[in-house]
């Protein structure tokens, strides 16, 4: 199997597995136990948090441990919006439509569970936001500004330091989704200006079920999940310590090794959409053709099934994704490529190619040798 | 690996295409399996007795466990396309319709198939109870060993290009052997009782789906006697079917029952028991299985629907591809629309739609 969709899942480093591996049923104990056991736990969890703090530049007690990506978003634009809405009244969040909908979908909730207000910002047809948009739409009653680093589904790039810059002027709070872009940018978060970061683990070649917030000393945040107390009472709930370990683990490869791995993606990916539109007839990129993740590549293709896309591919052994997809068969047009302004006769036919440590040139014009015959193949099979 | 082929095994979940898919793979084959998203009514995806989010989870998770790739192929456009538009313009005509076999030939030999074949599989499998047999290079379809269980009568649209592409692999099972396969093969299927409801309705009675869907299929009229007098008004072609009693809003001395659905005057026909029965039909062009169409009567066993059992009858071919059916005894519910479908013995001789039934013997 070639394996094309790093952008929903990367494979568990080995030397992640090895670090995690003492944490299950030698050094299990609770952080929170006062006992040796307890100790040799808490350690390693803080331990995981001075390198989760070290590749962010920023400081230990400005990382909130969580259980992946959701669960930092969530925290984020809740715990952001009730604390701004219980301590000052603000009660508008300015978001952009290209959201994950771990962003989206909450801050819909909000506006309809909880009587907030959310606007979102234009995007062009790359699904870039201008932080002049950003600007204009600032009220005095904006509790939160949320735009993503780079988006999973078409790859862009968002001007994240203008808009954390700008916000920062003005005053109100700035959350970005770095799920999908801490693989492969740098994530420092003052160059970024950001006031809040969310992070997961599985991206980066982490365990699954393990994610991270940084918020910015001074940040006013309501927790979302009361209990026990940890996390500074941000996140109650006894640590997944091996997980923990792990991702710190992760992080600090990943850091490390980033701009190796970026230098061969660049070469990989531009092959790959070099290649596509002599081969493949009634394709577009989608998202940036510069600003985009090193690693990756979207398409619309036109008059084609996105699923059904997936499908051939995958008995042809090649894994990749699609925006539109969906495994029940009841395709739904992706709203982000509905936010770029995509016809509706393309908005269905999404395929999405994000390249990994593993993946190889033979790998990539394996794929460009199959997808000709089978989108020819679907746009006749889907047509009849 | 890839020297022996690929069979596209249509799944749904349930304990039947789950077990033909596990002996398919035990047999040796390259599987992938499919499910079709078939057309649902919007807001009641999760009613649809086929194709439902669980539904599918659970094929997926079958597939998994025998370790083949699983795909759901969208099919909603087609259907709604094909089969739904016939429903619907059946019952417009006081005709009612069996668009499973609509459904078979269509969507899962037509749509289903062609994606199939798009991604390298020639041969198509479900988990229909039917067998076939190859006889003189041509296949026959047979009815299937579990004579209770047997959905040859559905089958009976599929021509020789498709059965020679086909496998039913628990044809030659009885359920209680295919349920004793699942058992043993630790296969995570619903043990859901069999249904005969179309997919689409969603439990729903067919008229609540037509008023919903094609409320201008219900053009009232009168409700009139075998001799013609008016006895009442109906609400609509499409809310009777031949032989029904209840419901009718009459009160006479004898029951009544709906002997005839008239499309040109826009009447139901009402009559007493011994009027319901005919000993004769006339069908649409004919479609024959093997060898084709006969060049004289024949003696062969008619189903009229897919539950009747099969009655001794004549099956005169016309000049005109159909086939005038005389049966060795009356009828009480032919019914324009419904497929006849022909049998010697084990073996399915083909089908035809009925156009009319007839009242004398010829």
């Amino acid at each position: 199997m070639i394996y094309l969709d790093h952008a929903a899942t990367t494979p568990l480093d080995p030397r992640v597995a090895e670090a995690m591996q003492p944490f299950f049923s030698e050094d299990f104990g609770n952080p929170s136990s006062q006992h040796g056991g307890g100790q040799r736990a808490e350690a390693a969890v803080e331990d995981s948090r001075e390198k989760v703090a070290r590749a962010l530049g920023c400081r230990p007690e400005e990382v909130v441990f969580t259980s992946g990506g959701s669960e930092s978003d969530n925290l984020a634009v809740r715990g952001a919006a009730f604390a701004a809405r219980t301590r000052r009244g603000a009660d508008h969040l300015l978001v952009s439509p290209i959201e994950h909908p771990a962003v989206l979908a909450t801050a819909r909730a909000l506006a309809a569970d909880f009587g907030l207000t959310l606007e979102l910002l234009p995007v062009d047809v790359f699904g870039r936001v201008d932080p002049d948009d950003v600007a204009r739409r600032l009220r005095p009653t904006t509790a939160l500004v949320s735009v993503m680093y780079a988006s999973n589904e078409i790859g862009t790039i968002e001007p994240i330091a203008a808009i954390g810059h700008l916000c920062r002027e003005r005053g109100v709070l700035f959350h970005s989704d770095a799920v999908q872009a801490a693989s492969q940018l740098p994530i420092e978060v003052d160059a970024l200006q950001v006031d809040l970061l969310s992070l997961g683990a599985h991206k980066f070649y982490g365990p699954k079920g393990v994610g991270a917030l940084f918020v910015r000393k001074g940040t006013p945040l309501t927790p979302i999940q009361t209990g026990g107390g940890q996390e500074h009472g941000l996140r109650a709930g006894t640590h997944n310590v091996p997980y923990l370990v792990g991702m710190a683990r992760a992080l600090e490869i990943t850091v490390s090794e980033r701009e190796s791995h970026n230098a061969r993606y660049r070469t990989l990916r531009d092959r790959l959409i070099g290649a596509i539109d002599d081969l493949v007839p009634e394709v577009r990129l989608t998202g940036h053709p510069v600003e985009r993740l090193p690693n990756h590549a979207s398409f619309a293709l036109h008059g084609i099934k996105g699923n059904h896309l997936l499908a051939h591919l995958d008995l042809a052994g090649i894994a990749c994704s699609s925006g539109s997809a969906c495994k029940t068969g009841d395709p739904k047009p992706s709203e982000v490529l509905l936010a770029i302004g995509l016809p509706p006769d393309w908005v269905y036919g999404s395929l999405r190619a994000t390249l990994g440590r593993q993946t190889t040139e033979a790998e990539i014009d394996r794929l460009l040798q199959v997808l000709p015959g089978v989108c020819a193949k679907l746009r006749t099979t889907d047509s009849r | 690996m890839s020297d022996r082929p690929l069979v596209a095994m249509a799944m749904s979940g349930g304990v039947d295409s789950s077990v033909a898919a596990a002996l398919l793979v035990e047999r040796g084959y390259r599987v992938v399996g499919l499910m079709l998203r078939l057309w649902s009514e919007p807001g009641r995806a999760l009613e649809n007795r086929c194709c439902t989010p669980a539904g599918i989870a659970l094929a997926q998770r079958v597939a998994a466990r025998l370790s083949v790739p699983f795909h759901v192929i969208d099919a909603q456009g087609p259907f709604a396309e094909a089969i739904l538009s016939i429903f619907v313009a059946e019952y417009r005509r006081g005709r009612t319709p069996n668009p499973c076999l609509t459904c078979n030939r269509e969507i899962r030999w037509g749509y289903l198939r062609r994606h199939a074949q798009a991604m390298g599989a020639e041969i198509l499998a479900t988990g229909h109870y039917a067998r076939t047999r190859e006889r003189e290079g041509q296949i026959d379809l047979l009815t299937a060993r579990d004579g209770e269980k047997d959905q040859s009568y559905v089958l009976s649209v599929l021509d020789q290009e498709a059965l020679q592409h086909s496998l039913f692999p628990v044809g030659d099972l009885t359920k209680l052997e295919v349920r004793e396969t699942a058992r043993r093969l630790d296969l995570p299927v619903a043990d859901r009782p069999d249904s005969q409801d179309l997919c689409f309705l969603a439990g729903d009675d067919y008229r609540d789906f037509l008023r919903r869907q094609a409320p201008d299929v219900f053009r009232p009229g009168a409700m009139v006697t075998t001799e013609g007098r008016q006895v009442g008004t109906h609400q609509g072609l499409a809310a009777y079917t031949i032989g029904q009693r209840k419901g009718l809003g009459l009160s006479a001395a004898e029951p009544l029952y709906v002997v005839d659905l008239d499309e040109r005057s826009n009447q139901v026909v009402v009559g007493p028991r011994e009027k319901l029965g005919r000993s004769a039909l006339a069908t649409e062009r004919a479609q024959w299985i093997n060898p084709p169409a006969p060049a004289a009567p024949i003696e062969a066993q008619v189903k009229i629907r897919y539950k009747a059992a099969a009655v001794a009858a004549r099956v005169t071919p016309l000049t005109d591809g159909g086939c005038r059916v005389d049966f060795e005894r009356p009828l009480r519910d032919i019914t324009p629309g419904q497929a006849a479908v022909f049998y010697q013995g084990e073996r399915c001789l083909g089908q035809a739609t009925i156009a009319q039934s007839l009242a004398e013997s010829a």
